[in-house]
């Protein structure tokens, strides 16, 4: 009995990451390392405006004097950021026109990686947005969002075609010197969406972008800027994926979004980069700025993340809640195995009056998996009436795992309520019989108190990317209870 | 239907079942009573194949095959069912979520199509009704802030919806109100059936009233010390243990 178990599981633990097929199509780069040179080059490649270069120097000049931070519960040897590359594109690439121009052989990756990108697909409701290494291959169902004047393109488009408002708002939310992976991605971030939502629209379908890291050495930086204008509603999916390499690679996306009067942004990550192999070799650092302004009145944020792969996960996506009751929400489901390491949580920074925010963390561990929630809400002196409630729960499998918070709470204002809420757990022996008994493997068994653990989460989802997550969770804990 | 031959099991260093031979034929209910201590629960969990415990010798047929090399999961979709002395919580999963994963296991294994949402709802409301049970006890977590009662019912109600071969209920009568006990023994008397062999292990002779065994055994020391039919219940209950002993 012991020995078909032990079978089972080396089989089960053999499951490869599935997203991890290499795509074979030549590629342009700029070359390694990182000079001004290089980030002229990249400028000049995407044709942007003379004041997109000069921020870019600007932040390079300022990352010069910045040093990686290591404040956060995770750890890696230094990285040598003149051993990547910091442009990568297909060679062939032009913006393509129609789905017609796109090579083939990108289709059939994101086909393999079930993105819908094709027409037919597209009728399903998803608008999306492609971005392969560096560059964005392709945004669907444009034309029927132009019509009710919503932008959704590329940033590089974006950068050419509405440089006025690339200039009126990128950096306002995460400014290139925020920080050390910030200041570098605003150096030489490559491509990445921007959405604008006129005002008093509600974009009637999700939108959509799919990242994917395919050349070796290579480091993805995009940028993402939303913005929804007065009383306009968005909400924005965001899956990422990258084939198995023994390298890590590296990964620095900044994302802002900025809410005005009455607008609601609704932003859902479920990131699945390559997490490294059984012994850690390999596997994507994933250090992300993600924020979000809620600059107008009772305008409302709302992060929802699923975060299963990657190496390293460094990640706070916040909520500034600066118009008066306005409403910050930060939904998270981390998963760490192996010898994955998670540093994630967000934060809250109350400064209108009556604003609110949630936040409802669930960190699940197994193998040697490490999870920190790292979370500051913070409530400034005019801040009347706010109001923060936070729940992190963790959730362990097996003995060797951890999971760790670091909550850091600053009030200064007497009339607002903190609260906080934190548990942790572990899935018992006991629990584990008791659903064998009922004729439940011990996978099935996992999956289905994972599943009870996340549903709170899972239900913040949209309903096609949560039945997505649900199965991802389950494919990401195959094996785990070794 | 379910034969043990000279079974001894250890655990933490110690011999729990010594030499244990029990036969339940196909349709009766057989009830196992003996002091604290004496090894019920162990052959509870044995059959149920609970991990833990270390089996020395001897083996365990159900239905003709040798069960010790198969799984919980495996006795289980076989047809094995043990309602616990103490049914486990698992917080977060959803009560109904389960009993259907549970069942749609079995019909899997049956080669069977898995239960349709309705039928199920159907299946289990009737059920719940049988068993005096509240309808929001299924969109609880499983056994989460149940009383001491309402878990066992909850195993008795996983009973009746799982209709297994062989039952096996380790004490379900402790910790449960007269009325209860009334109501979840008509629940199993209902179940009798020739295809289908009971296992009751009780304290009290009160539980006994209601089930009616076709064999009662006295256990003690991890062995049957005593079989006989349903008036030796009576005589346990005037002479206690230790007069049997000594008999």
């Amino acid at each position: 009995m012991e020995k078909s178990n032990q079978s089972e599981l080396n089989s089960l633990l053999e499951k490869k990451y599935t997203a991890g097929f290499e795509t074979n199509i030549p590629s342009v780069s700029v070359g390694l390392g990182l000079t001004e040179d290089i980030i002229r080059a990249i400028s000049e490649k995407k044709q942007e405006p003379a004041f997109l270069l000069e921020w870019r120097l600007k932040a390079f000049r300022h990352w010069l004097t910045m040093k990686e931070p290591h404040w956060a519960n995770i750890h890696y040897p230094p990285l040598n950021y003149q051993s990547y590359s910091y442009f990568s594109a297909p060679e062939d690439h032009i913006v393509p026109k129609s789905l017609d121009e796109i090579n083939p052989e990108l289709l059939k990756t994101y086909r393999k990686l079930g993105i819908p990108l094709e027409e037919q697909k597209v009728l399903a409701g998803v608008a999306v947005d492609a971005v392969f290494d560096s560059v964005s291959v392709a945004t669907t169902f444009k034309e029927k969002l132009a019509e009710l004047g919503i932008i959704f393109c590329s940033f590089s488009e974006a950068a050419q075609k509405h440089p006025e408002l690339i200039q009126k708002y990128l950096g306002t939310v995460v400014p290139y010197h925020d920080n050390f992976f910030a200041c570098l991605n605003a150096a030489v971030f490559t491509d990445g969406s921007f959405c604008y939502i006129p005002k008093g629209v509600k974009c009637p379908m999700e939108l959509s972008t799919y990242f994917r890291i395919n050349a070796a050495n290579t480091g993805q930086f995009e940028r993402t800027l939303i913005i929804a204008e007065d009383e306009s509603y968005v909400s924005y999916l965001e899956g990422c994926t990258a084939p198995i390499r023994d390298k890590n690679q590296l990964h620095a996306a900044v994302v802002e979004l900025i809410a005005l009067d009455k607008a609601e942004i609704k932003y859902a990550t479920v990131q699945n980069w390559y997490p490294g192999d059984e012994n850690g070799q390999g596997g994507i650092y994933n250090f992300v700025t993600k924020r979000g302004l809620c600059k107008g009145k009772k305008s409302k944020i709302s992060w929802t993340q699923v975060e299963m792969g990657a190496a390293i996960t460094w990640k706070y996506p916040s909520v500034i809640l600066k118009g008066d009751d306005s409403v910050g929400e930060f939904y998270s489901i981390a998963l760490t195995k192996s010898h994955q390491q998670a540093d994630t949580g967000t934060k809250m920074i109350h400064i209108g009056k009556n604003t609110k925010s949630t936040i409802l963390s669930k960190a699940i561990s197994a193998g040697l998996g490490q999870n920190s929630y790292r979370g500051l809400v913070q409530v400034f002196p005019h801040a009347d009436n706010s109001r923060n409630y936070t729940q992190c729960d963790s959730l362990l499998i097996g003995s060797l795992c951890g999971a760790h918070t670091f909550p850091i709470i600053e009030v200064s204002n007497p009339s607002s309520i903190v609260e906080h809420e934190a548990s942790t757990s572990k899935i018992s022996d006991e629990q584990l019989f008791y659903c064998r008994s009922r004729g439940l493997n011990e996978e099935e068994a996992i999956a289905l108190i994972v599943n009870g653990f996340c549903k709170t989460i899972l239900q913040k989802l949209p309903f096609e990317f949560a039945v997505e997550a649900k199965r991802l969770l389950e494919v990401s804990l195959e094996g785990c209870i070794a | 239907m379910l034969t043990i031959r000279n079974l001894t099991v250890k655990m933490n260093e110690q011999i729990i079942l010594h030499d244990f031979s029990l036969t339940i034929p196909e349709g009766e209910i057989h009830a196992l009573m003996g002091p604290n201590g004496s090894g019920k629960s162990t052959l509870a969990y044995v059959l149920a194949g609970k991990p833990e415990y270390e089996i020395i010798d001897g083996n365990i047929l159900f239905n003709g095959n040798d069960i010790l090399s198969l799984t919980p999961e495996e006795r289980s979709v076989r047809g094995i069912f043990l309602a616990l002395q103490y049914p486990t919580e698992i917080p977060g999963v959803g009560n109904s979520y389960f009993i259907k994963a549970a069942l749609n296991a079995k019909l899997k294994h049956e080669g069977k199509q898995e239960i349709d949402s309705f039928e199920f709802l159907n299946l289990i409301k009737s059920h719940l009704k049988e068993l005096n049970m509240a309808e929001s006890l299924l969109h609880r977590s499983i056994n989460d802030g149940f009383s001491g009662g309402e878990k066992k019912c909850n195993e008795i109600l996983q009973l009746l919806m799982l209709k297994p071969r062989l039952a096996i209920l380790d004490e379900t009568d402790s910790g449960l109100d007269i009325d209860t006990l009334k109501t979840v023994s008509t629940a199993v008397n209902r179940l009798k059936d020739p295809q289908r062999s009971i296992l009751v292990i009780t304290h009290y002779q009160r539980l006994l009233n209601y089930i009616e065994p076709d064999v009662i055994h006295i256990m003690i020391d991890g062995k049957i010390v005593l079989s006989g039919d349903k008036t030796l219940g009576a005589t346990l209950e005037s002479k206690g243990y230790a007069g049997i002993i000594e008999n």
